[in-house]
């Protein structure tokens, strides 16, 4: 056996007695690989290696427990500043694969974990996949949703591998299949247990498999015009994403129907459409949003004891489904609620999420094992977490700390969902203050990414951090925030709901108003948002803020909800459910709208931010996109001021104080980032 | 204390808690729990409530007769699904409608011996999810078919295909019939109200006091031993389903025998119900009492198990009873409360009978004297099968559990549990309040 020597850092290449070249990626420094330049350029001095001494097959392998390749090494992306350089290195990395490509010998990936973006590139370079069969192992190229495609020749590789169809659906989705799913379409040519990787290996070695054939419906696809079905995906893509807003999607198909018979020439295409995207403001954004998001999981890295046990205290809407969320994780839950029909609700709900994410039967067993109701409130006693999520009234909430806080564990958390109590207000109750932080989840909870890690001045570090550890344990993303009222996320939405909320007072169509907010990238309208998460819970917390800022709730709120038309769920709000109001506000879009309400969400966000509310603007952005959905090509709040000007933003505002009043009041710290923008000018 | 009977020369036997299902009646579909469902949910409940972790049981013991074809050993399943880890070892135990207090001797051997402390022990049963057979026959034609690889071989299999392929054999029936005598469980208790003269009017008076004794005690609180299940469906399960308030004897005259059907006198509503449910209790030494600071709520003070004829298999608890008493040297009047399973209203007046048979009670359990009925407001004082059902593998379990609480309610001291068994045996269980003689007067 023969195995190279250095000076190769992240790769490992063995040639075994029986011929068989191994080719093992355990990038240095990192317990997860990706394609960063210098693995590029090692593997590019590597095939060098190969091609003048030819094994007899070569076999690629990750060295890293955690899976292949997570895909590109995206920190580079942000050092690109130009579209030539862009160029240059994209063309680089699909030179590269092209030699890999064009070795003159079976070339084999061997795939477990995660296979995506520039991994599964890498991968689709060899002529034969083999893929683990286990849950954590997953393919994709996901590009889009760093708001650019493919570039290493996934595009053309791809397609020609699995059919045009296919391929576009999985790119222009960015979706990630899991290797059965994987091999129904051709991608890899086993799906195995992961025992049986190189065993398959070997067996191909020594007898070839024919390449798959096309299934006949998609050669019969293949045969219709490419400018009707491009027409098709334009009008599909259309309906979720802007193309101003989200070029990619646009220029992949663009790319596609324009591709030729020549792979040379369409790997030029690909190469120039990635390099135009990705110095492009969506994509840079979408990228800082990313890393942001790696940002807010390394707040939650390396802390304490885990927590095994969660006691969840309360089993309505947001107690039941933080417990079943929970229960989802792995973790040993017991859900507490007097009403044991409430409770059978959670059973229930549990279910069915535990159905449709699990799929397998033992495993949706197990899970509904760990969701246990309990009506009398065992669980207390034996839990590392206790979260209460009861109604919002403070009384409720301290007089049902004091029954429990006597049989806590010890070294037992303490955390509330409340959404806008202060902390300060409810550890009055306890003999331990320190102890109570604030987990601030929103609905649904097995959509929205965020948590609000919430301190109050007495909550204890060590006990914010093992909360926050919880939170990225459970597949969050903690933010930790100050217990002033609303803390972030719903303090900064308030006044954009109330603004058009008021907007429909002044007489504008719902539509229109959730019009205007969707053009600028919401992902829903303000009306439509409130109406989904009940008008009543918005009065609640509306009034609630209303204590503590200038915030006026309008009068149409009110009468709404004393109507009983409380939204979605009682089939009517501003929208009639019940009709199936689907309202939009046509393709006109009122500027003026937006203005007001957009401009009102960033006067909130200014003011989080001059207060410290969250401790550094990025993350307050991370947490606005997280929270609220904020159109995340805009890179988050203060990014967008930004990017728009924050003197001209500041005038904008100053305007509509004078038209429509205080409320719309400058917050001081505009000031500060308008001085910040004439000194970087 | 030293211990006497089965126990002798071992350490004592601790209840420490218990807990189960209520008890589902099986309706013409499978039930919405299965076996395994049915221990996990009771004994998910009685373990949240425990200051130790699952972990820290030394074993778990479970009675079942009908698993699931996919639940193999089903102790085990339960134990791991109730987080109880890969290290703590479970088995299943099988001595028909003993198999759930069979569960607890076990455990209590191993206690006694020094082998175990802390032991999870009981019954479960889903009669509803018995599984329904192809006959021997079909079997061996699916066998060639499978092996069968031309179209011909395949159409000559089905040629021979007959409407006897079709019978199908339900595992349920099966089970409660006894091969060796060639009769139904409902067959032997027809001879033992023939052998002591149980006419149709006593065993439905019995058997409506049961339904009534069982209503009585669900509005006076006396269940506490249930823990609610819930289904997937958002459904909660919280009481005994079989309980009818609306009985009355001209209702019970009704319905038609259906073991012996032209002449008989057993009846399903004078018969225990066919029902799905697990029981489960907690048992423990002097030293995991200590460990994890346990209550000693009752205590295991001896067990029998005897054999009969299998065609009389109704008279087995006084068969077990019988030696327990003598042995411990205590008197009937020296029990407080008696449970003796209703597999049949006629079977368990058939045991009154037989204590008070001078011939039977001397010619078949070796006494001088007769020993004399059980006082009524003594026996069953909750109702019984008839009413509750019987999961054939956890009420053995469940009896048990419940005369701990009948013990406790009336501040009384010594109880005796007993069943009858098909296939000829009897088992029964002397269990004493506390930790057992401390509040007795004598």
């Amino acid at each position: 056996m023969m195995t190279t020597e250095e000076p190769y850092n992240h790769w490992r290449y063995t040639l075994e007695g029986d011929g068989i070249g191994w080719l093992t990626l355990d990038k240095a420094g990192s317990s997860t690989n990706s394609l960063s330049q210098s693995v590029l350029e090692e593997l590019d001095l590597l095939l060098g290696v190969i091609a003048a001494t030819p094994p007899k097959a070569l076999i690629l392998r990750s060295g890293k427990v955690s899976g292949f390749i997570a895909g590109a090494d995206v920190t580079e992306f942000t050092t690109i500043s130009d579209e030539a350089t862009a160029l240059a290195l994209i063309t680089r990395g699909q030179s590269i694969l092209s030699k890999l490509a064009a070795l003159p010998l079976p070339t084999i990936a061997l795939i477990h974990g995660f296979c995506l973006g520039g991994g599964l590139e890498l991968a689709l370079a060899c002529q034969y996949r083999v893929a683990s069969d286990d849950a954590a192992t997953r393919l994709g190229l996901p590009e889009v949703q760093l708001g650019i495609h493919p570039g290493f020749g996934g595009t053309v590789r791809l397609t020609a591998l699995v059919g045009d169809l296919t391929a576009m659906e999985l790119m222009l989705s960015g979706r990630t299949l899991a290797a059965k799913a994987a091999l129904k379409i051709g991608l890899v040519d086993y799906a195995l247990p992961r025992r049986h990787l190189e065993n398959a290996a070997r067996a191909m070695i020594s007898a070839p498999p024919p390449h798959r054939r096309l299934p006949w419906r998609q050669r019969m696809l293949a045969l219709l015009p490419k400018a009707l079905l491009a027409g098709r995906m334009r009008k599909s893509v259309a309906a979720k994403a802007d193309r101003h807003h989200y070029p990619a999607p646009y220029a992949l198909i663009d790319l596609w129907q324009n591709f030729g018979s020549r792979d040379k020439a369409n790997y030029a295409a690909e190469a120039a459409s990635v390099a135009k995207l990705i110095i492009g403001s969506t994509a840079r954004n979408l990228l800082r949003v990313f890393l942001l998001q790696e940002e807010l999981k390394a707040t939650g890295r390396g802390a304490g004891v885990p927590i095994r046990r969660v006691h969840v205290i309360g089993g309505g809407t947001m107690g039941g489904d933080i417990a079943i969320w929970c229960a989802l994780q792995g973790l040993e839950v017991t859900i507490q609620d007097i009403d044991t029909a409430r409770l059978g609700q959670v059973v229930k709900r549990g279910a069915a999420l535990f159905s449709r994410q699990l799929k397998d039967g033992r495993a949706i067993q197990a899970a509904l094992d760990r969701l246990l109701p309990d009506p009398s409130g065992d669980g207390v006693a034996k839990a590392d977490l206790v979260i209460e999520a009861i109604f919002e009234d403070a009384d409720a909430k301290r007089s049902l700390y004091r029954q429990i806080e006597p049989r806590l564990r010890p070294d037992a958390i303490l955390a509330t969902n409340t959404s806008s109590i202060p902390l300060q207000e409810l550890a009055s109750a306890l003999t331990r203050p320190e102890r109570l932080i604030g987990l601030h989840f929103f609905n649904p909870v097995d959509k929205m990414q965020l948590v609000e890690v919430v301190s109050s001045p007495q909550s204890d570090a060590a006990i914010l951090q093992r909360g926050a550890a919880f939170v990225l344990a459970i597949k969050r993303l903690p933010l930790a925030v100050s217990s002033s009222p609303g803390f972030l996320v719903n303090r900064i939405l308030m006044p954009y709901l109330l603004e058009a909320v008021t907007l429909v007072e002044e007489g504008r169509d719902p539509a229109q108003v959730d019009r205007a907010a969707t053009a600028f990238g919401m992902p829903m309208g303000p009306i439509r948002l409130a109406d989904t998460v009940g008008l009543d819970i918005c009065l609640s917390v509306a009034t609630i803020l209303s204590r503590h800022y200038p915030v006026e709730v309008p009068e149409k709120l009110r009468a709404l909800v004393a109507a009983g038309q409380l939204g979605k769920k009682s089939g009517r709000g501003f929208y009639d459910d019940r009709h199936g109001d689907h309202r939009q506000g046509g393709s006109e879009v009122d500027t003026a709208i937006a203005d007001r309400l957009i401009l009102r969400l960033l006067n909130e966000a200014v003011a989080c931010w001059r207060e410290g509310v969250v401790n550094s603007g990025d993350r307050l952005d991370a947490g606005v996109i997280f929270g609220t959905g904020f159109a995340p090509f805009r890179g988050g709040p203060l990014q967008h001021i930004k990017a728009s000007g924050a003197a001209v933003l500041l005038a904008r505002l100053q305007g509509l104080e004078q038209a429509h009043g205080h409320r719309f009041t400058p917050d001081p710290g505009w000031q500060e980032l308008v001085r910040a923008e004439v000194s970087r000018a | 204390m030293e211990n006497k009977g089965t126990y002798a020369g071992g350490r004592a036997v601790y209840i420490v808690d218990g807990n189960r299902t209520p008890f589902l009646k099986a309706q013409a579909k499978a039930g919405p729990f299965a076996a395994a469902d049915l221990a996990v949910g009771a004994g998910k409940a009685l373990l949240a409530r425990q200051p130790f972790a699952p972990e820290q049981l030394d074993e778990v013991i479970i009675g079942c007769i009908i698993p699931s074809p996919d639940e193999v050993n089903i102790a085990r399943i339960i134990a791991l699904r109730l987080g109880c880890g890969k290290k703590v070892p479970a088995w299943t135990v099988q001595r028909n409608c003993g198999s759930g207090m069979q569960a607890l001797d076990s455990a209590a051997r191993n206690i006694a011996s020094g082998q175990a402390d802390l032991i999870l022990a009981g019954g479960s049963e889903a009669m509803s999810h018995a599984p329904v057979l192809l006959p021997p026959a079909t079997v061996e034609l699916l066998g060639e078919w499978l092996k069968a690889r031309s179209l011909g071989a395949r159409l000559q299999i089905l040629s021979r295909l007959r409407p006897a392929h079709f019978q199908l054999v339900f595992a349920l029936l099966k089970g409660l019939s006894d091969p060796v005598v060639n009769l139904s469980m409902g067959q032997t208790a027809e001879i033992l109200a023939q052998r002591f003269n149980i006419s149709r009017e006593q065993m439905d008076a019995y058997a409506l006091a049961s339904h009534r004794r069982s209503a009585a005690a669900q509005d006076a609180g006396f269940f506490s031993e249930i823990s609610p299940l819930y289904g997937r469906d958002g459904h909660v399960y919280s009481s005994d389903d079989g309980v009818r308030r609306d009985s009355d004897l001209a209702r019970l005259a009704q319905l038609k025998p259906v073991f012996d059907r032209s002449f008989g006198r057993v009846t399903a509503g004078n018969s225990a119900q066919v029902t799905d449910g697990a029981a489960l209790l907690l048992l423990a030494s002097e030293v995991a009492v200590q460990r994890y600071n346990l209550p000693v709520r009752g205590r295991i003070v001896d067990c029998a198990w005897a054999g009969l004829d299998p065609a009389q298999m109704g008279l087995g608890p006084v068969h077990a009873m019988t030696p327990i008493l003598l042995r411990q040297g205590l008197s009937s009047s020296s029990i407080d409360f008696w449970e003796i399973n209703e597999a049949f209203a006629t079977q368990v007046l058939a045991c009154q009978q037989a204590w008070q048979d001078r011939d039977y009670c001397h010619n078949e359990l070796g006494l001088g004297q007769p020993w004399g009925a059980i006082p009524a407001d003594k026996l069953n004082v909750d109702g019984g099968a008839v009413a509750i059902g019987h999961p054939v593998g956890s009420s053995g379990a469940r009896i048990v559990l419940h005369l701990l609480h009948v013990l406790e309610r009336n501040q009384a001291e010594r109880g005796m549990a007993s069943l009858c068994i098909g296939g000829g045996q009897g088992g029964a269980m002397l269990i004493e309040r506390g930790r057992g003689g401390e509040h007795d007067d004598n």
